[in-house]
């Protein structure tokens, strides 16, 4: 990056940073401008709805929010109603929040410019991050992530290769298969490494129906080709995941989509020394936060992905947690109470179902946790030495 | 290789740019990335690795992985999978890790 | 065998098909969702109160059939395009099946094509009777295949006969 010399350097000051425009972001500033609050919207793309403005698929999830509809269109509506809203939420598109020091101060680049911002409560909702897969040449052009796959053909209306081999058979990748096809594109096999298919069965049906066979128990050995991808080995593998000798072969393709799993987008996180706790199931280091989506800095709430990776239709929810609660640490209302549990509800029941099982380990590992810890300081406190 | 007809979704292309790829004169459009254009055009190794000198194409398209690294108009380590089509980009495959004084 | 690479396969569950007299009466709506997810469209969309009410969002959708009448609202409703609608009384010798299909080319009324069944195999030849593309139907097509009464319950999807020369569209790519 060029250095500029003219740079003009003032604090900036906002009651609410909000980091991410995806649902959890835009729930979160709508909420926290609704409670009467000065709002700061924040998102290093050049538009609103994150994950949601590549989905063209009718979206799962319950009536009385956004089921049925389509990804890109709840994005849409999700930034209408931030138009439409009571307040004004201040919008910073192409605007990446680089870090956060000791003082509270977040580091924001827009235009190659670099200023701080200085929020009294911060909501992190800056998504996932897609996860790499081990195998040999898996640097060759051709090697892409699903979301990147996304970005190029739904975005951008450009295809990724002619001939695709997807590893993953979770939603992401079953989804990304079927939209793959709509946009004119082979699916040679849907590869996953466990015994069972992973998403949706509804969704695994989409793809089956075009012919596209999933191979359970299968994974990538590697990708051949010299400048870019030209085919790919794959192979049988045991319980362990271990590759069975022998089940070897060689499948023609032009472009091996990665559908592995997301990780939390954290880094922001981290710099403020939230403390951070490893749950596999939620998709690896995510914060330590309560019930009201308030991490162990009380000024800093999560929301979303990056709380731990699950549903657009639980990011909503849980950023309107987080907007409500942050706001309500600033302003007093009476009804919050009443919205907060209206929420926990709702997403109780959102992760009621058989999918939704590992969220529920994943969650129950973090309320320990935090129960835990909530003991530890009490207990110095109280003057006790720390268990 | 561009979507022609999609059943969802109907994209609307911007005016049409001229850029030049290692000097090859390509054409994308306005309101794409870099890469996006490069793709559309059959390019898909974008650079090499720096230490054992491997092709290298994009990978995540969010501008995180920094596996897009080329020289835009003399400035090299530019994301180009975030970096938006400009008329008359020149734009070229960078060699090592790029010189980041240069301003040729 | 549901979760492994099986398809789902609807006699195995009981809230798959009606019995066979009430096949025999008229249109019905064949839901193939067969996994708790937290979802709820169809049950919402039915004008009949066919789809029994859920308790919570991630029930699974049961029709009671004296009330369903192959409208086929839940279809079109249906993120999961889990929903067919089938008629068996079409005709003598043929069974009408309506599916809900995303891509192109799409075919048009009177066309014969090509039907698959739940793995995307070719069961039968099918005509094409309508399309119906309506705007509330939100980019989610339904097409009308009459098909051999025998194959009514297999068959899922449809593809352009080969060598039709409008499926040269289907691909933006050459396959390799
Ligand atoms: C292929 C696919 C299909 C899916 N299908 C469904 C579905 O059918 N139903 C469902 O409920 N969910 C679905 N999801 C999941 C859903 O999209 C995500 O759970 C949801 O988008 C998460 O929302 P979020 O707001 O937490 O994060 P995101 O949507 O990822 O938004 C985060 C935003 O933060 C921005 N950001 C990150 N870091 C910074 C920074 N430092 N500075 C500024 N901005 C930053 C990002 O650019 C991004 O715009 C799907 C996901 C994928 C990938
Ligand atoms: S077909 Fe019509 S009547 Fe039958 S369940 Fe669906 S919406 Fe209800
Ligand atoms: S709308 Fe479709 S996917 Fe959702 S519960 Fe009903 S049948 Fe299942
Ligand atoms: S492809 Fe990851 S930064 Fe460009």
């Amino acid at each position: 990056m060029r250095c500029k010399r003219e740079r003009v350097i003032f604090l900036q000051q906002t009651e609410i940073a909000v980091v991410g425009g995806g649902p959890a972001g835009l729930a979160a500033a709508l909420e926290a401008v609704k409670m009467g609050c000065q709002v700061t919207l924040i998102d290093r793309h050049a538009f609103l709805g994150g994950q949601l403005v590549k989905q063209t698929h009718k979206f799962f999830g319950s009536s009385k929010q956004y089921a049925g509809i389509r990804g890109i269109d709840i994005a849409k509506r999700l930034a209408g109603d931030l138009d439409s809203g009571p307040g004004k939420v201040s919008l910073e598109l192409n605007t990446t929040v680089l870090g956060y020091y000791d003082d509270g101060v977040l580091l924001v680049e827009k235009d190659e410019r670099v200023s701080p911002l200085f929020p009294e409560r911060i909501i992190v909702a800056t998504g996932a991050m897609e996860k790499m897969l081990l195998f040999r040449n898996n640097d060759l052009p051709g090697v892409y992530g699903a979301g990147a796959v996304q970005t190029l053909m739904n975005l951008y209306g450009v295809v990724p290769g002619c001939r695709v081999l997807m590893i993953g058979a979770g939603n992401i990748g079953l989804i990304v298969s079927y939209q793959l096809l709509q946009a004119g594109v082979e699916v040679a096999a849907i590869v996953e490494g466990d015994t069972r298919i992973g998403g949706y069965l509804v969704h695994a049906a989409k793809v089956q129906r075009s012919g596209i066979p999933i191979y359970t128990s299968h994974t990538i050995l590697e990708a051949t080709g010299e400048n870019c991808v030209e085919g790919a080995v794959i192979c049988q593998v045991d319980e362990k995941w271990q590759p069975l000798a022998g089940t070897e072969r060689e499948i023609a393709v032009d472009v091996i989509c990665l559908a592995v799993g997301l990780t939390p987008l954290t880094e922001l996180l981290r710099q403020a020394g939230c403390e951070m706790y490893y749950v596999p199931e939620l998709g690896g280091y995510v914060p330590l936060r309560d019930e009201n989506m308030q991490t162990t800095l009380p000024h800093i709430f999560v929301a979303g992905d990056a709380a731990g990776v699950e549903e657009a239709s639980i990011a909503m929810v849980e950023g309107k947690i987080a907007g409500i609660s942050a706001a309500g640490s600033l302003r007093s209302c009476t009804k919050i109470d009443g919205l907060l549990e209206a929420c926990r509800q709702e997403l109780h029941e959102l992760r009621a179902g058989d999918t939704g099982d590992k969220s529920r380990r994943g969650l129950e590992k973090l309320r320990k946790t935090m129960e835990k810890r909530k003991y530890a300081e009490k207990d110095e406190s109280t003057g006790l030495l720390r268990a | 290789m561009r979507v022609i007809q999609h059943p969802i979704l109907h994209f609307q292309r911007g005016r049409e740019i001229k850029f030049t790829f290692n000097g090859r004169e390509l054409t994308g459009y306005e309101g794409e990335t870099i890469a996006a254009a490069l793709h559309a055009s059959g390019v898909r190794a974008l650079g090499h690795s720096p230490r054992l000198n491997r092709p290298r194409g994009f990978f995540c398209a969010t501008g995180n992985c920094s596996s897009c690294l080329m020289k835009v108009n003399g400035i090299a380590n530019v994301r180009v999978c975030i970096t938006p089509l400009q008329e008359g980009a020149v734009v070229e495959v960078q060699k090592g890790k790029g010189d980041i004084l240069a301003t040729d | 065998m549901l979760k492994k690479t099986k398809v789902p396969a609807f006699y195995e569950h009981k809230n798959g098909l009606p019995h066979a007299e009430r096949m025999l009466q008229g249109p019905f709506a064949l839901i193939e969702c067969y996994q708790r997810i937290p979802c709820d469209p169809c049950q919402y969309a039915c004008p009949r109160e066919a789809i029994k009410t859920f308790q919570d969002i991630n029930d699974l959708p049961e029709i009671d059939y004296d009330r369903c009448n192959g409208c086929g609202r839940c279809l079109s409703k249906c993120p999961g395009l889990a929903i067919v609608i089938i008629d068996s009384t079409f005709s003598l010798q043929e069974g009408l099946v309506k599916i809900p299909f995303e891509f192109l080319p799409l075919p048009v009324a009177g066309d014969v094509v090509e039907a698959l069944n739940r793995e995307g195999r070719v069961v039968c030849r099918a005509r094409v009777l309508k399309v119906e593309n309506a705007q509330w139907q939100d980019r989610t097509p339904v097409i009308w295949l009459t098909v051999p009464k025998e194959h009514v319950l297999d068959v899922r999807n449809l593809r352009l006969i080969q060598g039709d020369e409008r499926d040269g569209g289907r691909y933006n790519c050459l396959p390799l």
